[in-house]
């Protein structure tokens, strides 16, 4: 199959052989979960349980609210001991709201769970129903809710499921490993996804760095010729799933739309085996594998992690730290984020701990930019980091959006050759952040005089229906002396 | 003699009357500039600038009468906006200290007086007589009328914290 070329990217040294040759092991359950209620992009779910409350393994903790969404289920069975604030995932250090969860060792899955024989005999909204419910989101890291995605079929001509096995971050090796081991589960979530999009072609795009996961895909894919397995070049960021498209079809996705523009939806083989776990097997998303990788982990290895296990939980049964790390990240190295701690949970999101060395960090001083356009040759998305990094530090942050911004998909590439050690990815994120946070108070500004208006005219009206009622009263006194004295 | 007398008259005339038209069919209404400013306002006509609602509030600082820091709703966004408007060049320091803060009700001390209720310029408080009363978050914007008139003390101005939705990154600091 013929490819194309994107441009810029990197080659960064993958490092995945610390991991690669680990099996997926199941992890012991811990003395105590932590299940954050906010896992996804979208709003929080909403506690349906009960502090003291038993539950079964698979049962809902907490209803999605809304449409923009993911509920959460209980990832074993034991009893709930709290509901409240528990630092999250996060690079903030910030709280979130948190069931926990005592397991009581049985791990007994819920009686309500309920397989489908034949996920191919349902209608794709029923599909998309199935897998908002499983609690499913993106597990490539960006957590969005997968039934959304599902659901893209109404409004867009979609003809293309890619499935995104490009795991082009360096040390990860989480979906390499799932590749290999459940290559058959993998392809029948594939199918049902395709089934529920209604799509005609499958494209498992596949870096040439796992030429294992290539070989068992291809094998496991023979039974539906609509799936082929693309071999992709080894090179970050092959797994951005607009490049992996322009890559695989050709076709550039428009500034700031969605690849189903251009009718390919892309889907992560992980969340393809949470897909089709919930259709057969009715288990909603309940665990997910995690590398736990980096020179300063002992034992290196891939494992399967009930969600809301706390980190501190996989680096001891990884066998500890060898030396102190430098750092320690969620994801992988390139667009992972810092963690604050290692008492934060697992989440749907985690594919990767890292726990990285002093030399392996490479921290190293900001230097002034010597303007030699490293990152812009580096960039996959053809903008100019350089010069957006300048306006950003100058608060100029029109200039940055006009500059491209929002194109941006903060894979790091720029940073990465940046001789001068900018944060340039830190620059672009600030620049995001601070432009949402103030199109948000524009959103409000606007509520404000909306609310201030309506009150006003509601306050006018107020007043006039009371002098409406006060001249009535008073033309109806008026007539009843005008009466008195004509009786009279 | 009479013909200038005449054409100068018929002259003055002619132009009266133009000018009288152009001030009829030309007629600016206020200073437009007002207008623009009253728009980036919030228009909850709070009163917290110490002028009698936004309108003023508007005409003050079109007139340059007021510094753009006027508003408690201004952040330094809307300054920027208000500077580059006015042409005013806007001492912004000011601003970067002012935490937005949202009204929060204690429970346990409101008697549901519903004097903060009446007040509220954004409806954002919820209640009714001898009912406890609650602030919708997303609605209020911090005016304090309610932290003012409530009798028990009961209202307490928080600042918004950040969640994990609102949270970004800060500026990486200057290379040293």
């Amino acid at each position: 199959m013929r490819l194309f070329k994107i441009r810029g990217g990197v080659h960064p040294e993958d490092r995945k052989l610390l991991s690669a040759a680990e099996p997926i092991a199941d992890l012991p359950l811990p003395p105590l979960l932590h299940i954050p209620l906010q896992q996804h992009i979208g709003a929080p779910a909403t506690p349906a349980v009960r502090r003291g409350e038993q539950v079964a393994k698979g049962q809902l903790l907490a209803p999605n609210q809304g449409q923009l969404s993911a509920p959460v289920h209980a990832p074993t069975s034991g009893r709930i001991v709290g509901i409240g604030s528990f630092p999250a995932h996060h690079a903030s250090g910030l709280n979130v709201r948190t069931i926990s969860l005592q397991p009581d060792g049985e791990d007994r899955w819920s009686n309500a769970i309920e397989g489908i024989a034949d996920p191919f005999a349902l209608a794709p909204a029923e599909i998309a129903a199935r897998v908002s419910a499983a609690g499913i989101v993106g597990m490539g890291g960006a957590t969005f809710p997968s039934a959304v995605k599902l659901n893209l079929r109404e409004r867009y001509r979609l003809h293309t499921l890619v499935i995104n096995g490009a795991e082009c971050e360096p040390y990860l090796t989480c979906d390499d490993r799932l590749m290999r081991e459940q290559a058959a589960a993998v392809v029948d979530g594939v199918r049902i996804m395709a089934h529920a999009l209604g799509v005609t072609r499958i494209l498992i795009g596949i870096e040439n760095n796992k030429p294992d996961a290539q070989a068992a895909m291809e094998q496991a894919a023979r039974l539906d010729d609509r799936i082929r397995v693309v071999h992709l070049p080894t090179r970050y960021p092959m797994g951005s799933e607009k490049h992996l498209v322009q890559t695989l079809i050709g076709r550039e996705t428009p500034a700031r739309g969605l690849t189903a523009d251009v009718g390919v939806v892309v889907h992560n083989p992980a969340t393809a085996f949470a897909v089709h776990e919930a259709l057969r097997y009715g288990r909603p998303l309940v665990s997910r594998v995690m590398t736990v990788s980096g020179g300063a982990i002992r034992r290196p290895g891939n494992l399967r992690v009930p969600l809301g296990t706390p980190l501190q939980y996989l680096i001891d049964h990884c066998g500890g730290f060898e030396v102190e790390p430098a750092r320690l990240i969620s994801g992988g190295p390139m667009m992972g984020q810092p963690l604050p701690s290692t008492r934060v949970p697992a989440v749907k999101g985690s594919n990767g701990l890292l726990a990285l060395t002093v030399e392996e960090s490479k921290w190293r001083a900001t230097m002034p930019c010597i303007r030699c356009a490293g990152c812009v040759r580096a960039c996959p998305c053809g903008l100019l980091p350089l010069e957006m990094a300048t306006h950003a530090r100058t608060g100029d942050l029109e200039r940055v959006a006009d500059l491209g911004l929002m194109d941006c998909i903060g894979c790091g590439s720029c940073a990465y050759v940046c001789p001068s050690h900018i944060p340039l990815v830190q620059y672009f994120n600030y620049a995001k952040g601070e432009l949402a946070a103030r199109g948000r108070i524009k959103q409000k500004r606007i509520e404000t005089k909306r609310l201030a208006e309506q009150r006003a005219q509601r306050m006018a009206a107020i007043q006039r229906a009371k002098r409406e009622a006060m001249a009535q009263r008073k033309r109806a006194a008026a007539a009843q002396k005008s009466q008195a004295t004509n009786t009279d | 003699m009479l013909v200038a007398i005449a054409s100068l008259t018929l002259l003055g005339v002619t132009l009266g009357w133009l000018l009288g038209l152009a001030a009829r069919y030309l007629k600016v209404e206020g200073n437009p500039l007002v207008e623009q400013v009253e728009a980036l306002l919030p228009g909850s006509q709070c009163g917290q600038c110490g002028l009698p609602g936004c309108g003023a509030a508007a005409q003050a600082l079109a007139e340059g009468r007021a510094p753009l820091t006027l508003c408690p709703a201004v952040d330094r966004a809307l300054a920027e906006e208000l500077a580059q408007l006015l042409g005013a060049s806007a001492d912004l320091s000011a601003v970067a200290d002012q935490t937005p803060v949202i009204a929060h009700i204690h429970e346990q001390l409101c008697v549901g007086c519903t004097r903060c209720f009446k007040r509220c310029p954004t409806d954002a408080i919820l209640g009714g007589p001898k009912m406890i009363h609650a602030v919708f978050a997303d609605a209020c914007i911090g005016c304090q009328k309610c932290f003012e008139v409530c009798p028990t003390e009961g209202i307490e101005m928080r600042p918004i914290e950040a969640t994990l939705q609102t949270w970004y990154w800060p500026q990486p600091a200057l290379a040293g």
